[in-house]
């Protein structure tokens, strides 16, 4: 299958692991991603909160070009899936605020339909390739691996798209039947605190810190995240929280697609696990050696 | 004339006026209007991963708003705070889209310039917004630095050691670059924001009729269909 790819601002280059895995993945399964040519930042969760026609009109721009091209969609950001998501949301049940979303585009020569579908890499690769594909495709064993899987907030909220609103299963299935334990993570769509790290730093440090103590407490070897500002957070803050808190956190964190592309036996390079600020331990090591 | 305090159980002329534009935003909403069936469960609240950072919990902001104290929600933290994690927003059990109607709250108070108890929120939007529409593309570091040089030096310096193994591992672009598109998507921006101005109701004349019952509002919502 083809997909309009829609990277988004920040798997360009601050988590550019994202990025590279979640291309190599679907090279390696056979799915062709062509990115959005020009595409723009969807405006996130902040534009929203200021001006709405103008934010609606922002994301519809990409919403719009993936339309010419004919493919759905695939946003990896939750922020970027979300907000592509409650866009078509609002275009398609307010028929005002359509019209004029199209009056705004029509400046650049675009009209949006509000039939663009949006996709997480998740949903794809379980839903459309399907486990079957990906076992078959199995180069390595997670050999009892124990995972953490971290959902976050928006692939499954607000809108029940893929997968359910507070039991998500779906990077849980995945990675067991690749091999790995998945221990009880109850923290799995708890918020990371998003952007509130910037905002509220306090409030979004305890946050994070209940994450981690979270995972590791139920024995978790790696967290494993869907969304870049949850991976951000955990990732580049963890020595912050340790110092704050004093407590002694040294929890990998991986996107899922770089997990997976490891029991794909992919390159590590090509899969961004020389971007990581948290060694990802001799467990996670030994397997990509293996 | 505007003050009116002496009819009893009138509304102000601010509250009056607050209502209306939050009222004209909430009809953008899909499914606004159920903030009518609030049952006061404070689901929301429970389920908030703030809700304990915040001055006044998401049940009681929507108690405010029925009891006509639009102007105590705008003062308020709690605004602010709201990550949009959409926790509320799944679990209340009358439906209501507690997540944006925060974000009706917010334009509400931009839109009257209410200083707000965290100015740092609204500081960042302006930047995010100002640097969306210089390249096109969000440039996180131009954004971080000029958040953090307008908030707090001392924080700014104390990025450096982040910003050192970002740097290391590749992943920091250390200049923003523009889209090919920027002019057309300026006048899409341009254009929607003449929208947006449109969508603003007229600013209200007191009326005798915002009184009692009237003045905690009545909503006279269309139902829209949808979730």
């Amino acid at each position: 299958m083809k997909y309009a790819y829609y990277p988004g601002c920040s798997l360009e280059k601050t988590q550019r692991g994202y990025d590279e895995s979640v291309r190599e993945v679907f090279k390696a399964l056979n799915q062709e991603l062509i990115e959005i040519d020009d595409w723009n930042c969807c405006g996130a969760t902040v534009y929203m909160s200021v001006k709405e026609t103008v934010s609606l009109a922002v994301s519809s721009r990409n919403l719009a070009l993936a339309q010419n091209m004919g493919y759905d969609i695939v946003a990896p950001c939750s922020s970027c899936f979300t907000v592509l998501s409650k866009t078509n949301r609002i275009l398609n049940q307010i028929p005002e605020m359509h019209h004029d979303v199209n009056e705004a585009l029509s400046e650049a020569g675009l009209n949006y339909s509000g039939n663009t579908k949006v996709r997480h890499p998740l949903d794809i690769l379980m839903n459309d390739v399907g486990i079957e594909t990906i076992q078959k495709k199995m180069k390595k064993n997670l050999g009892g691996l124990k995972i953490a899987p971290y959902y976050g907030c928006q692939i499954v909220r607000p809108d029940k798209t893929f997968d359910d609103h507070e039991n998500p299963v779906l990077l849980d299935k995945m990675f067991k039947k690749c091999g790995a334990e998945v221990v009880y993570f109850p923290m799995k769509v708890r918020c990371c605190g998003g952007m509130l790290m910037t905002t509220f730093e306090e409030t979004a440090l305890k946050l994070n810190k209940e994450l981690l103590a979270c995972a590791e407490a139920h024995g978790a070897d790696v967290i494993v995240t869907t969304c870049p500002l949850c991976h951000f957070n955990l990732e580049a803050y963890q020595n912050k929280i340790n110092n704050i808190y004093n407590t002694n956190f040294n929890v990998p964190i991986l996107y899922f697609t770089q997990l997976l592309g490891i029991v794909l036996g992919l390159p590590e390079k090509n899969i961004g696990l020389d971007s990581v600020f948290v060694p990802v331990g001799k467990k996670i090591s030994s397997l990509i050696m293996a | 004339m505007a003050a009116t305090s002496h009819i009893p159980f009138s509304m102000s002329h601010t509250e009056a006026e607050l209502r209306q534009i939050f009222l004209e935003q909430v009809k953008q909403i899909p499914s606004g209007e159920r903030i009518k069936r609030c049952i006061q469960c404070g689901s929301c609240t429970g389920s908030c991963p703030v809700s304990y950072a915040m001055d006044i919990s998401p049940r009681e902001l929507i108690a405010l708003f029925r009891a006509g104290e639009m102007e105590t929600i705008m003062k308020s933290r709690t605004i602010w705070i709201c990550a949009s994690c959409y926790v509320c927003t799944t679990r209340c059990p009358s439906g209501i889209k507690i997540t944006d109607i925060m974000y009706a709250l917010k334009r509400t108070a931009m839109e009257k310039k209410y200083e707000s108890k965290a100015p740092q929120v609204q500081i960042l939007a302006n930047l995010f917004i100002e640097n969306l529409m210089a390249y096109g593309r969000l440039h996180e570091g131009t954004l971080i630095r000029k958040y953090y040089m307008k908030m707090d030096l001392k924080k700014l310096f104390g990025m450096i050691p982040l910003a050192r193994k970002m740097y290391k591992t590749k992943r920091i672009a250390l200049f923003p670059k523009k889209i090919k598109a920027h002019e057309a998507l300026s006048r899409i921006i341009k254009k929607a924001n003449e929208i947006e101005v449109r969508h603003l109701p007229e600013p209200i004349e007191y009326s005798p009729e915002y009184v009692g019952y009237k003045a905690v509002g009545e909503l006279e919502l269309e139902s829209k269909k949808g979730n």
